[in-house]
């Protein structure tokens, strides 16, 4: 563990030196610094954008939005660990809507590299270019990135802070600071005088901060243990404010209906029998759809639906198989982008065994379990918008415009997420939330969509296809060729955001697909746009959720093909490429005790998925009860390089595949008349308790960066459950949901 | 017309229209938004609160059938002094994004006032109407058993 500390540190120094030799984006950026947002009142000291000591102790405003992945106690960690504190000293808000917390490392994945075999020089330019997240405001909580991104920030700033309280103490004792210790809070003279922070917090502002040198991880006393949740006693007790929850004095509700036929217009309404319903307050023309203000939330979603609309025709096919023709179509158009070529598919070796393949996943919901909402104030000078968010800053900007205001008469308040997933990193919510709260200025409103709303009005996880076509040769893989094909989440929503449309070659919907670390020597991989409208976007894990499931069900057939054990097929393939994803199959090998052989009524399936940094497989187990089949059991192998928190990791694994298992077994969003069929949980379900495998994890941290942990649970679940089904029936799964092949028990 | 409530002990008089849902009228009109909106059909259990100690979906029972006492999350405990299935759920770290969390912890203590030793196969009926998208339920499972083992030594 202390070793790839070194080496993160190291990167942290060169990847400043790394900024000035990027000199045609980075150095200019950089030099250009992001306002401290957070406006410290009187007798209050900001050292750096992220910590805030006053006479009430220290707080940390966390730039990251909490949707249960913990990332509030970790960031909180991290500044507690350098600047010796408690956990339980620190108060944890989430920060302002702010130019200065833009996510660097979302922007760093953005580069065209596989992401395993990232040099040292690579990652250094990715960090590099991570700036320009600044120029785009990108404050994101997404992409698995926020501990990347805080990892050095984050303990810098705790350091900072720490040295500058001492110097405050070294001024005043009238010594040297590097004779003063620090602890639990307060600064230690060497006669054992204990000066609290609170006490030196005001005179700390007046002193220019000291260089501050990071700790050693060996002297680590919090980071790599777990730490428990701050946000977990208010979870417990009902008394954690989401977004839903916030009460303005005053409060009015809202409920809306938008076009079920995505994107379509609306003709014309009629709310006279609405008006006459009990409560109501107000109707609102949205334009595009309809909303009710009432005085309680149920009795606005009442009236709303008995508000008769004409609603226009889908600009896309209108059902599901006009879709998939439309994807299928993408295939014929030259590639979007070849983001790995390796040797010559074009020539079968010789002797080789050829095979091939085409798979299909579903559009999905993201389906969190608080329904979208937000809440807004209006007064005509001023935008108060609360609502649980994964990107405040370009919340700010859109509801600014929407409500004709600068931004900074725009306030944003982030409350608990009630799950995000990538849902709430979309901007419809707040932006009907403020045309309704401007129907009633000076009236704060609260605008909650019906299950039914949400279910059927998501940004989607795309509908995808696959055509793959490989070859094996004396039990290897030799050859594999694939195409996936899907709309571009990111396109679409780099035009949401700016109002431009997104361009070039799309690394996302390929993720998953060509940066997979096997060996084989002809290796090509390539990604097909689809020309649709449906309304997309990032849904976890995003382009990995599909093609962790083409590309690992593929490898299955190779082995098969190859006459191999499937895990011992992959762990060739991956021990002379990228030794911590070989290390994470033999962990399940072990864990799961994996023979390669299963008694009758009893399947297993195994796949490896490398996405945000970290290598992750599974081995998933299937028992045939009287004809029905229970997922029973499930080994997680992650290698996250650095664990900060292991029992979040292993949380955050759990869920992530939980999350994928659910979408595998029952999940699809279809299409007729242009509209959503699935309206509620009953047509859209997921894993209960009774159908959740019995769950091991195994963290490692051979891994020589910081990986990402939110998501990369996710991809292999899907695969790993249709070869166990595989290895139970001998039917191959190649299209999702797997429910419609097979009987599973849900 | 005014109805008048016995929520966590204390009475509400409540103007709505008879066929508003519990639910609604505890989050937007009492006040208490512990208790969660997840789907309005009974399909997720988010909303779960009790009522003479029976576990109902409150989305379901409409005002004007509120048949007893209601128990919401707030009443059960407060972060002082949190009822020993609420301690056990901070103990084992349950919580992710924790919206469904309430209602996790109403139907778990409607259980084991009913069955204070609740077996594996118990708890997969008794919390199987309770959706969590986060994936929370191997530690809801191990908190279920370690409350019921805490209750026991009561």
């Amino acid at each position: 563990m202390a070793s790839i500390g070194k080496i993160l540190r190291r990167t942290f120094l060169i990847g400043s030196a790394a900024i000035v030799g990027g000199v045609a984006f980075g150095a200019y950026y950089v030099s250009r610094p992001a306002a401290n947002p957070l406006k410290p009142g009187k007798g209050e000291t900001a050292l750096s954008p992220f910590v805030l000591i006053d006479q009430q102790g220290v707080t940390l405003f966390a730039p990251r939005a909490e949707m249960g992945q913990g990332v509030m106690t970790t960031w909180a960690t991290l500044i507690a660990e350098e600047l010796d504190v408690e956990l339980d000293q620190i108060r944890v808000l989430h920060g302002p809507a702010a130019a200065a917390y833009y996510n660097s490392a979302l922007v760093g994945e953005g580069l065209p590299n596989k992401g395993y075999d990232i040099s040292d020089f690579q990652h250094n330019l990715g960090e590099a270019l991570g700036v320009l997240g600044r120029t785009l405001s990108l404050q994101v909580t997404g992409g698995s990135t926020s501990m990347k991104d805080g990892f050095e920030r984050m303990r810098m700033a705790g350091a900072t802070a720490r040295e500058t309280l001492k110097q405050a103490a070294a001024d005043r004792l009238g010594v040297d600071r590097h004779q003063l210790q620090t602890e639990n809070g307060a600064v230690v003279a060497p006669d054992g005088t204990r000066i609290p922070y609170t006490e030196l917090a005001e005179a700390a502002g007046q002193i220019e901060p000291p260089e501050a040198k990071l700790r050693d991880p060996s002297e680590w006393r919090l980071l790599g243990q777990p730490q428990p949740r701050v946000d977990i006693p208010g979870k417990s007790t009902g008394t954690a404010t989401f977004g839903i929850d916030v009460r303005p004095e005053g409060l009015k509700f809202a409920s809306v209906r938008m076009n079920p036929r995505l994107g379509g217009q609306m003709n014309g309404f009629d709310a006279s029998t609405a008006e006459a319903m009990p409560g109501v307050e107000k109707i609102v023309d949205l334009g595009t759809g309809v909303a009710v203000i009432a005085s309680n939330t149920w009795l606005a979603i009442q009236a709303v639906e008995a508000i008769d609309v004409d609603w226009g025709e889908a600009p896309y096919p209108p059902d599901t198989d006009g879709l998939f023709n439309q994807i299928a179509k993408a295939f014929d158009d030259a590639p979007n982008s070849t983001m790995r070529d390796d040797g010559d598919v074009d020539v079968l070796p010789e002797g080789a065994t050829e095979i091939t393949a085409e798979y299909s996943a579903p559009y999905l919901a993201h389906a969190t379990m608080e329904p979208m909402n937000a809440t807004a104030l209006f007064t005509g000078t001023k935008l108060d918008l609360w609502c649980g968010n994964q990107a405040p800053t370009l919340i700010q900007m859109r509801v600014a415009n929407v409500a004709n205001l600068d931004t900074e008469a725009v306030e944003i308040h982030t409350p608990y997420l009630g799950g995000g997933f990538g849902r709430r990193g979309e901007l419809d919510f707040s932006e009907i939330a403020t045309k309704v709260a401007m129907a009633l200025p000076g009236t704060p409103v609260q605008t909650t969509w019906s299950r039914e709303e949400d279910m059927r009005h998501d940004f989607f996880r795309p509908g995808a296809m696959a055509r793959m076509r490989g070859a094996v040769k004396d039990g290897k893989a030799v050859l594999i060729d694939g195409k996936v094909a899907s709309q571009s989440p990111t396109q679409q929503a780099v035009e949401r955001y700016t109002g431009f449309p997104g361009g070039g070659p799309d690394k996302v919907l390929v993720e998953g697909f060509f940066n997979q670390p096997y060996a084989v020597p002809n290796y090509r991989m390539s990604g097909h746009i689809a020309d649709l409208t449906v309304p997309v976007g990032f849904w976890r894990s995003v382009g990995n959720s599909h093609n962790g499931f083409f590309h690992e069900t593929f490898m299955d057939e190779l082995a098969h093909a190859a006459g191999r054990d499937p895990l011992d097929f992959r762990l060739e393939l991956t021990s002379s490429e990228h030794a911590p994803s070989a290390g994470c199959l033999q962990a399940v090998k072990e864990m799961s005790g994996w023979t390669g052989k299963t008694p009758a009524g009893v399947g297993r399936g195994v796949a490896l998925t490398y996405s945000f940094g970290t290598p992750v497989a599974q081995v998933i187990e299937v028992v045939d009860e009287d004809g029905t089949i229970r997922i029973s059991k499930a080994w997680i192998a992650c290698d996250v390089g650095l664990a900060l928190d292991p029992a979040t990791v292993e949380a955050q694994m759990i869920g992530g595949m939980i999350y994928g298992l659910s979408a595998a077994a029952q999940g699809e969003i279809t299409f007729a008349d242009g509209e959503v069929e699935q309206y509620n949980f009953p047509d859209y379900d997921a894993l209960r308790m009774h159908n959740t495998p019995v769950t091991e994890v195994r963290v490692l941290e051979t891994n020589k960066h910081l990986g990402g942990v939110g998501e990369p649970g996710t991809p292999p679940s899907m695969p790993a459950l249709g070869n166990a089904l595989f290895d139970l029936t001998g039917e191959r799964a190649r299209a999702l949901p797997l429910n419609k092949q097979f009987d599973l028990l849900v | 017309m005014a109805t008048t409530l016995k929520i966590n002990g204390q009475a509400h008089q409540v103007d709505l229209p008879g066929d508003v849902p519990l639910l609604w009228v505890l989050r937007d009109e009492v006040g208490l938004t512990g208790t969660k909106f997840g789907c309005g059909v009974a399909a997720c259990g988010a909303c779960t609160v009790h009522i003479d100690g029976e576990a109902v979906r409150s989305c379901q029972v409409a005002l004007s059938d509120v048949w007893g006492d209601v128990t919401t999350i707030e009443g059960l405990g407060t972060p002082d002094a949190m009822a020993t299935i609420q301690q056990a759920w901070v103990d084992h770290q349950v919580a992710q994004c924790g919206y469904c969390q309430s209602g996790q912890i109403m139907q778990a203590a409607a259980l084991l006032a009913e069955n204070p030793a609740p077996s594996d196969a118990d708890i997969d009926d008794a919390m199987q109407g309770n959706l969590c998208r986060c994936g929370t339920y191997p530690r809801i499972r191990a908190a279920i058993h370690d409350a019921a083992a805490k209750l026991k030594e009561v």
